[in-house]
């Protein structure tokens, strides 16, 4: 697949590397190394500058992502509303840390500044479903079923 | 183009496009730098070097900023002086405070920066970040929480090397240097040619040191320590204890190093002397042949590990040949393991270079015989200098001696390996024996020992005409490279050395030491070479020695068993 897109910026330069950066976290949903070192050849420009470069942005991540990803929004809503706890909670109850994924692959956490849906704070994201206006009850049932289902999927 | 500028009240004249910092320099005037240095693109990422400029209203970074016309600018003033304490404070705000067990105590350019600018006290305490220590490498060690970010050592990696190992990642308060991935150095391209050590202002890169390994294997008794000592090492130390830069102290090194405890003294010279014979060889039957030319060479094992991780497509064109340090190694193993009756065993190979990538080298699968290493440990230049000290050596009151026999006699030709260039000097010299059966009228090559990054000679051997090319420092090697895979070179034998000038300027070499000091070194490697004897490696009689009592001749399958290596395509990254 990453092959694909640098044949479509087959005369690009390294004023390309964004794009190309996010062309290919879209098709294998993160950077990896390879892609990381392919890229390199493909724009004869040290993996080191792209590796440097990615990880100024948070847009990039460069772990796959896990079956259950999960995005919690810290815009200044949803952090009025209790955001850092909801992330304090899943790192302790999923055992998983912002930006990595756990190592069977179950469960990923990313951080995002807005969602734009404020209206709904604090607000989710879990495999791309919102779950708005989360409560304490609301969040604490939605981690069992998490998981309940994840662990059923382990199996 | 010059004019006029006013600093502190006083008029200079200076050339148009220079940098302030510059232009104050050459007036004599020191404005206090960190992450600025010569031959590197400034940044103005440390703002040490703050001035000010009547007419702007901040303080302007003078190496990062050319000077204009009618500038008034002041260096020293209240502003300024106040600035720069601030900003050094802020640096120092979450460095650790452990400058009394700090690798570059005593040496460090924070430390006598916060000397200069007079801080006696913490001010500013912030939030120190927790960084791992990095110790896979064996040359290199990166410990970040000493890091003061001022990027040299990427500029470094970048611009003068090409390898591009380190660079910035992450941002804000968690930025640091880091590899690829954030791998580990020995993971990662990193060629451990020691350059970033050298310009690092702090303790955050400097060498893995390995003196206690030394001084414990010295005082076992059912162990014989051995020492060798490179080349360069002789002319790079001597400033170091109070006498003239660049002095050859031959024989009170090797009059210390027995103080110090080692059995035997070798020079390592005279392997120089070996790989030369075998390398000529070598050459001359790929010459003869016509295949895998240009032949590269293989005694910097910066270099080495560089065509292994960048271009292993030109592996066949690498020289078999092992660098003198391990072949010096082998030979204490086998030949003289076998003359003095010492088991093998019980030999501790140390040997004393000008480099950090030797460390590495050492530690080759490829470089041990049955599971042993042929060199157990290596020493850099300054770890030299601290062991020295460390067994209280008054270098004043000690007598010269000579190295030890078997190994103890070189020709000038192995003692040039230290300057770039020498190396092929020492070769030519002996592949024009091997090819006409006559000496060269004139050994000595000038045009290989100018001071230039490239240098390109060709040789007259009889009727035929030997294309070299000598490189020192990678800045250019890419270049080089392209016109080798396009087989557009006509050269017969590419010399490399990573480091710029040779190992006389290696990455293991005493800090501080600028250009005067690494010619100072070449020169007196030439003033050894014009008063020598011996100038050609074939005519070393403890060369012959071994070859008529093991090895038979060069290129034997004696001499490929234990002379030669096979180096493999570097599984890292790109």
């Amino acid at each position: 697949m990453v092959e694909k897109i640098l044949q479509k910026y087959s005369h690009a330069g390294r004023d390309s590397l964004i794009p190309i950066l996010q062309e290919i976290q879209d098709s294998i949903g993160y950077l990896s190394e390879e892609s990381i070192e392919m890229l390199s050849t493909h724009l004869n420009l040290a993996s080191s500058k792209i590796y440097g470069l990615a990880t100024f942005y948070n847009q990039f991540r460069f772990k796959a992502k896990g079956k259950c990803h999960i995005q919690v929004c810290h815009g200044t809503a949803c952090h009025l509303l209790g955001a850092v706890t909801i992330i304090e909670q899943i790192e302790k109850q999923l055992l998983v840390k912002v930006g990595q994924t756990t190592r069977n692959g179950n469960f990923s956490l990313e951080v995002v500044s807005c969602m734009g849906a404020c209206a709904h704070s604090p607000v989710i994201q879990v495999n791309g479903v919102f779950r708005s206006h989360l409560t304490e009850a609301t969040f604490k049932e939605l981690l069992e079923e998490l998981i309940e289902t994840y662990r059923t999927v382990n199996k | 183009m010059n004019f006029n500028i006013e600093v502190n009240g006083k008029t200079i004249q200076v050339r148009k496009g220079d940098t302030i910092l510059v232009a104050l320099f050459r007036n004599g005037i020191k404005v206090p730098t960190l992450c600025s240095m010569k031959g590197l693109s400034p940044t103005g990422a440390c703002r040490i070097c703050v001035v000010e400029v009547e007419g702007v209203s901040g303080l302007v970074t003078s190496c990062s900023n050319v000077v204009e016309d009618g500038m008034k600018i002041n260096t020293h003033s209240p502003r300024v002086v106040k600035a720069r304490k601030t900003l050094l404070e802020l640096l120092l705000s979450n460095h650790p405070d452990d400058c009394l067990y700090c690798e570059r105590n005593g040496d460090c350019e924070l430390q006598n920066l916060s000397v200069e600018l007079n801080i006696r006290e913490r001010r500013i305490s912030g939030r120190k970040i927790r960084h791992k220590l990095d110790l896979s490498s064996p040359g290199v060690v990166r410990d970040p929480a000493k890091c003061i970010l001022c990027g040299r050592c990427i500029r470094v990696c970048d611009e003068i090397q090409s390898v591009s190992t380190l660079e910035f990642t992450g941002r804000g308060s968690k930025t640091h240097v880091g590899t690829t991935m954030n791998r580990d150095l020995n993971f990662s391209t990193c060629i451990a040619c020691g350059q970033c050590v050298m310009v690092c202002p702090t303790g955050a890169l400097h060498e893995h040191s390995n003196i206690d390994e030394v001084q414990d294997s010295i005082s076992n008794k059912s162990l014989t320590t051995i020492v060798q000592y490179a080349p360069a090492v002789t002319v790079s130390l001597a400033e170091t204890f109070g006498l003239k830069p660049g002095k050859d102290i031959n024989g009170l090194i090797v009059s210390a190093l027995r103080k110090i405890g080692f059995k035997y003294v070798f020079d390592t010279s005279f392997a120089a002397d070996l790989a030369i014979m075998e390398a000529a060889t070598e050459l001359n039957e790929r010459i003869n042949l016509g295949v895998n030319l240009p032949v590269l060479s293989s005694c910097c094992p910066a270099w080495v590990r560089y065509i292994e991780q960048f271009y292993p497509e030109l592996l066949p064109n690498l020289s078999t040949t092992k660098s003198p340090q391990q072949i010096m190694g082998a030979i204490i193993k086998s030949y003289f393991a076998n003359e003095a009756k010492i088991n093998h065993g019980n030999i501790y190979s140390v040997s004393i270079m000008p480099c950090l990538a030797k460390k590495n080298e050492s530690q080759r699968v490829e470089m041990t015989s049955k599971g042993v290493f042929d060199v157990d440990v290596v020493l850099s230049t300054r770890e030299l200098v601290r062991l020295i000290k460390l067994n209280g050596i008054d270098l004043d009151n000690i007598e010269p001696q000579q190295a030890d026999s078997p190994f103890g006699i070189r020709s000038s030709a192995g003692k040039l390996f230290a300057a770039s260039g020498g190396t092929t000097e020492g070769i030519m010299r002996t592949l024009h024996f091997l090819r006409t059966g006559k000496e060269m009228t004139s050994p000595k090559i000038n045009e290989l020992r100018l001071v230039t990054s490239v240098k390109e000679v060709s040789i007259a051997m009889g009727k035929e005409l030997v294309n070299v090319t000598v490189v020192s420092g990678l800045t250019d090697i890419e270049k080089l490279i392209a016109t080798v895979k396009e087989g557009k070179s006509n050269a017969h034998f590419i010399e490399v050395m990573a480091c710029s000038g040779g190992c006389i300027s290696g990455g293991g070499q005493p800090f501080g030491a600028v250009e005067k000091e690494a010619k100072a070194r070449a020169r007196s490697l030439y003033e050894i070479d014009d008063v020598e004897t011996i100038k050609v490696a074939h005519k070393n009689a403890q060369v012959q020695e071994i070859y008529d009592k093991q090895l038979e001749k060069p290129g034997s399958e004696k001499a490929k068993k234990l002379l030669h290596a096979k180096y493999l395509k570097g599984k890292s990254l790109e």
